[in-house]
Parts: structure tokens; C-alpha cells; sequence
């Protein structure tokens, strides 16, 4: 798995990137209460905004973490907001990537560099 | 009932300097300052913490910054959690930054101290029992409401609860005008707690058992193993309950001893928010402030027969002749509630419209959130006259689009007072 400084997980599944939120980002938003997914085939190129969730605290984006296509998108996440924080690294997944160049994620931090940026 | 202090931790406003309330805030998509944390702001900024500040730390609270005090915004259950254990339990609140002042007539009769300040506030003193308590506010010459404020008539003296932020000019507010017949105290060695939910009697009754006998709004003074207490039957969440004054000695035993009782957790100002706005309640500085009369907060049934026009003692207080005319005549504006459509909060800021395109906004959306027991979005907003009726379609400005938004009767849910 891969982070990137926004707090974004990336799993490769078969030819496909997988994103969801931090365990960590999760735990600071606070309980989940409204998730905007974008449209499945929409284009998107790197820090582009695609998801919007709300928290008990605040409206916040998800950005997207690579140029690519949204292929598909856990509709779940619509009707149980929740998902996100009590799974943000299984059934609280966002959404799945095609990306036209898979390297993009070497320079991504693992899971041990991650945690060490968290502090 | 204590006066509306809640959180705003609604983003777009940042009334009294509680952006700091979601600190750490981590956006996805914004990468966070590095190596700063929320307590490094805490230390740094010389907040003053209540008596019970080693209690929520060791109860794993978050602690933010609120109206010059280290608060705790959430503990580890969660916002959304804490709201619903409030509302099917009971919730223990840590309310001590707010204000206790204690106004005494040097007659010694407390219809002195009553005659006093109902120049200061629309509400009848005078009718006010022995051992009852009223919701009230100060107002302005130009009938705005400087703070609201729970008045309590304890026999020989009054008692008054005020907001954490306005409590300094509450007091000096009080002390200009009141000093010629009566004097003003602040208690400082006391803590406030609030303890709320159906199960708030049965928690509180194992420690003061004369509490089972008490009605919303009564307020009573008994002695116990951790001071002398002042306790009313109030609350700001909508849920039967009670505010519990104690000395500072006292406080965090009896916190302890309440939170030992299966049915209590701690709960924090996250929670206090959405519990007060599911209830329909004001927080003063978002829903109310210095440029909203109690007519157009609709908040009229604060002002008691006898102080409106026609009224044995009307008017005699800051900016009557403006809330008169308003009584009579109805407001411009009025607040409301607004039920969002689909499960996004609206939150404070956001402009209203009254059609999907063109137009001007007709007015604004002052608090925002979603409700765990409504299980759906809520807002309460001012709208004018003739679009406040429940059922009216608005549109509400949301990451600039117009949100389909329907005016709401108040509260969101019915509250459950032991009347």
C-alpha cells in the first residue's frame, strides 16, 4: 500500500488502484455523515477535487492522488457514511483508478514512511 | 437550561475564535502544518482550563480551544456517538467556563435584585418563584441581544448563568447598571456540569436523591458529600436533565462519582452542538448576537405578558421600543429551521434563495450540522417574513450550487422536559 501527504491510501488490485483515506485522517475528520462520489468514466488529472465529504466537523475534498480514470466508486459509502471510519482501509475504499503509468506511485511513501510523517 | 453555548464547528463562520475546535484538522487533499499539534496551540496560547481539566485528559478527551478555555470538544466514544448515548442515557457536560453571578439587593429583598435587572432584560423578575428559573437576554439600545442568560430567583438572591464568551461584559454590563441597589458577584470557586438524557435522574438521584421531586426549570440548594450544590432542572440539549453548580473542591468528585453510573458518559462540546440544534435551541454569537432582536430569533416567548406592550411593566429595558413595535407588528425577519434535502449538511453562512436560479440571496443560514437522532441534515437560518411559514421550498447556496432546502418547525425533534 502507498500514502501520499494527503492522508490518500493507494492498493494495487489487479490493474487497478484502489484509494481510500487514512485510518489516521479518518480518526482526525471525525464521524463521517455525507459522501459525494464523482461520476464513474470521469478523466481526472492529479489534486483534482473528486470527492466531497462532510464530517460532524467540516466539509472537506478528496483530491485526486494520480492523473487517471475513475473506473469505478463504492456507491456504499452513499447510504452508510459511517464506513469510512469504522473500515478506512477496506469497505471505507473511495474509489478505483486506471492509471496510464503505474510507476507514478514509486516515489509514493509506504506504510512505514507514512506513519513516520504522521509522527 | 443554560444559555446557547455550543461549538461552531460549522467551517464557514469563525465567531469568537473557535476555528480552533477541529484542530488538528486533517484535509485530505491539504497536506496539515507538520509538528504542530493541537495541544503545542493549547500550551502556547495561555487558555485557562476548568477544575475538571485533568479529568477530560484522562478521559482521553480532545481538547480545544473555546471562548478562552481548554475544552474538551470530544472524547473517545465520538461526536456522533456521544449525541445518541446523550439522548437514549444520560451525557455528563463539563460547563464551567460559562459565567455564575450571583446578584444580591443590599435591601436583602429579592424583589429589589428582580425590580433591577428587569431593566437590563425583557423577562419578568417579579412574577419569578422562589426556586424557578427563566430563560432571558440582555439586550441593546437598538433591541440586539448582547448575551443570553438563565435567571434563577433563590430567595434572598438571584442567580444568573451567562455564555463563556460574553461573561467579562456581562458582569461589568450588569455591574453599571445594577451597582446603585445591588451587588454583583462573580462566583469564580465553582464549576458548572450539566447532566443530560432520559436517564439523568436516575444517575443524579444516587447522589442528591431530592432530585427526583424537581420539575423543568425548578432550582433547588442542598448539601452534599461534595459541597454545597446548585441544582436546576435545564439543560441546552432538548433532553430532561439538570445543571449542577458545585464548588471547585467538589467537582471532580462528583463528575467521578456521576460517570461511575453505567448509564453516564462524558460527552463534549461536538455533541452539545448538534444535541442543542437538534432541539431547536440558539447558539448566542451564531444564531443570535448584537444585531438580532428576540422577536426576530423568535424567541418571543421569552418575554412574559407582563413586560410587553399593554403589559404591567412594559418596556423599561434597552431597546424596548424597538421590540415592542416588533411584537406588535411582527419582524422583517424571523429564524427558522431548514431541512436540507439528501444527507449534506448546510452549514452556517450559506445563502438562501427563493428560486433555483437569479435573485438575490433573502437571507442566511447561522448554524448547520447533521442530526445523529434526526438522522438527517439541519440548519436553522433567517428568512423574511413571508417565507418563514414550514413547508416553504428555498435553495440554499452549497459549494456554489442551490440545494433544494424546506423551511421546518422547531425543534427538529420534540424535546422530552419533565414539565
Amino acid at each position: 500500500m502507498k500514502f501520499t501527504e494527503e492522508h490518500e491510501w493507494l492498493r494495487v488490485e489487479d490493474d487497478l488502484v484502489v484509494v481510500g483515506i487514512t485510518e489516521h485522517a479518518a480518526e482526525q475528520l471525525g464521524d463521517l455523515v455525507f459522501v459525494e462520489l464523482p461520476d464513474e468514466g470521469r478523466m481526472v488529472v492529479k489534486d483534482e477535487e473528486v470527492v466531497v465529504i462532510e464530517s460532524v466537523k467540516a466539509a472537506s475534498d478528496i483530491m485526486a492522488p494520480v492523473d487517471g480514470e475513475i473506473v469505478e466508486v463504492n456507491g456504499a459509502l452513499v447510504d452508510n457514511p459511517a464506513l469510512v471510519n469504522e473500515d478506512p482501509t477496506g469497505d471505507g475504499w473511495f474509489f478505483k483508478m486506471k492509471l496510464e503509468d503505474m510507476s507514478v506511485m514509486d516515489d509514493m511513501m509506504d506504510e512505514a514512511e507514512y506513519l513516520k510523517f504522521i509522527g | 437550561m443554560s444559555p446557547a453555548e455550543g461549538i461552531a464547528i460549522s467551517g464557514a463562520r469563525d465567531r469568537g475564535g473557535m476555528s480552533g475546535a477541529v484542530a488538528p484538522m486533517i484535509v485530505p487533499g491539504h497536506a496539515p502544518e507538520r509538528g504542530r499539534t493541537a495541544m503545542d496551540d493549547l500550551q502556547q496560547s495561555g487558555l485557562q482550563q476548568t477544575v475538571l481539566h485533568d479529568l477530560h485528559v484522562e478521559l482521553g478527551a480532545k481538547m480545544v480551544p473555546f471562548a478562552g478555555y481548554a475544552m474538551p470538544v470530544q472524547y473517545p466514544m465520538g461526536v456522533m456517538k456521544e449525541h445518541l448515548h446523550c439522548r437514549a442515557a444520560a451525557g455528563l457536560f463539563d460547563v464551567s467556563h460559562m459565567g455564575q453571578v450571583v446578584v444580591r439587593a443590599r435591601s436583602g429583598d429579592v424583589a429589589d435584585a428582580a425590580r433591577a435587572l428587569e431593566t437590563l432584560v425583557p423577562v419578568d423578575l417579579l412574577g419569578l418563584g422562589e426556586g424557578r428559573q427563566r430563560y432571558g437576554m440582555f439586550t441593546n439600545d437598538a433591541g440586539g441581544i448582547l448575551d443570553d442568560l438563565m435567571i434563577a430567583n433563590r430567595g434572598d438572591h438571584l442567580f444568573v448563568v451567562v455564555n463563556a464568551a460574553c461573561k467579562a461584559a456581562d458582569i461589568a454590563h450588569m455591574k453599571a447598571h445594577l451597582s446603585d441597589t445591588c451587588d454583583v458577584t462573580e462566583l469564580g470557586g465553582r464549576a458548572l456540569l450539566a447532566l443530560q438524557g432520559p436517564l439523568a435522574e436516575t444517575a443524579l438521584a444516587e447522589i442528591v436523591p431530592q432530585v427526583a421531586a424537581m420539575r423543568f426549570m425548578d432550582v433547588i440548594g442542598v448539601s452534599s458529600q461534595f459541597g454545597a450544590l446548585t441544582i436546576s432542572r435545564s439543560g441546552y440539549t432538548g433532553e430532561d436533565g439538570f445543571e449542577i453548580s458545585v464548588p471547585n473542591g467538589g467537582a471532580p468528585g462528583l463528575a467521578e462519582a456521576l460517570l461511575e453510573h453505567e448509564a453516564v458518559a462524558p460527552i463534549g462540546l461536538g455533541a452539545r452542538d448538534s444535541l442543542r440544534l437538534e432541539a431547536g435551541l440558539c447558539l448566542y454569537g451564531s444564531d443570535i448576537d448584537a444585531t438580532t432582536t428576540p422577536i426576530e430569533a423568535a424567541l418571543t416567548w421569552a418575554i412574559q405578558k407582563a413586560r410587553r406592550p399593554g403589559g404591567a411593566r412594559e418596556g423599561g429595558y434597552p431597546g424596548a421600543d424597538v421590540i415592542g413595535l416588533q411584537l406588535t407588528e411582527g419582524a422583517a425577519r424571523t429564524r427558522v429551521g431548514l431541512r436540507p434535502e439528501g444527507r449534506a449538511p448546510v452549514r452556517a453562512g450559506a445563502a438562501l434563495f427563493a428560486a433555483a436560479e437569479g435573485g438575490a440571496p433573502i437571507g442566511v443560514v447561522t448554524s448547520g450540522a447533521y442530526g445523529p437522532s434526526l438522522e438527517a441534515p439541519m440548519s436553522m437560518g433567517y428568512v423574511p417574513r413571508g417565507l418563514d411559514t414550514p413547508g416553504t421550498a428555498l435553495f440554499a447556496d452549497l459549494r456554489g450550487k442551490r440545494h433544494p432546502i424546506t423551511v421546518s418547525a422547531l425543534p427538529f425533534r420534540p424535546n422530552t422536559f419533565k414539565r
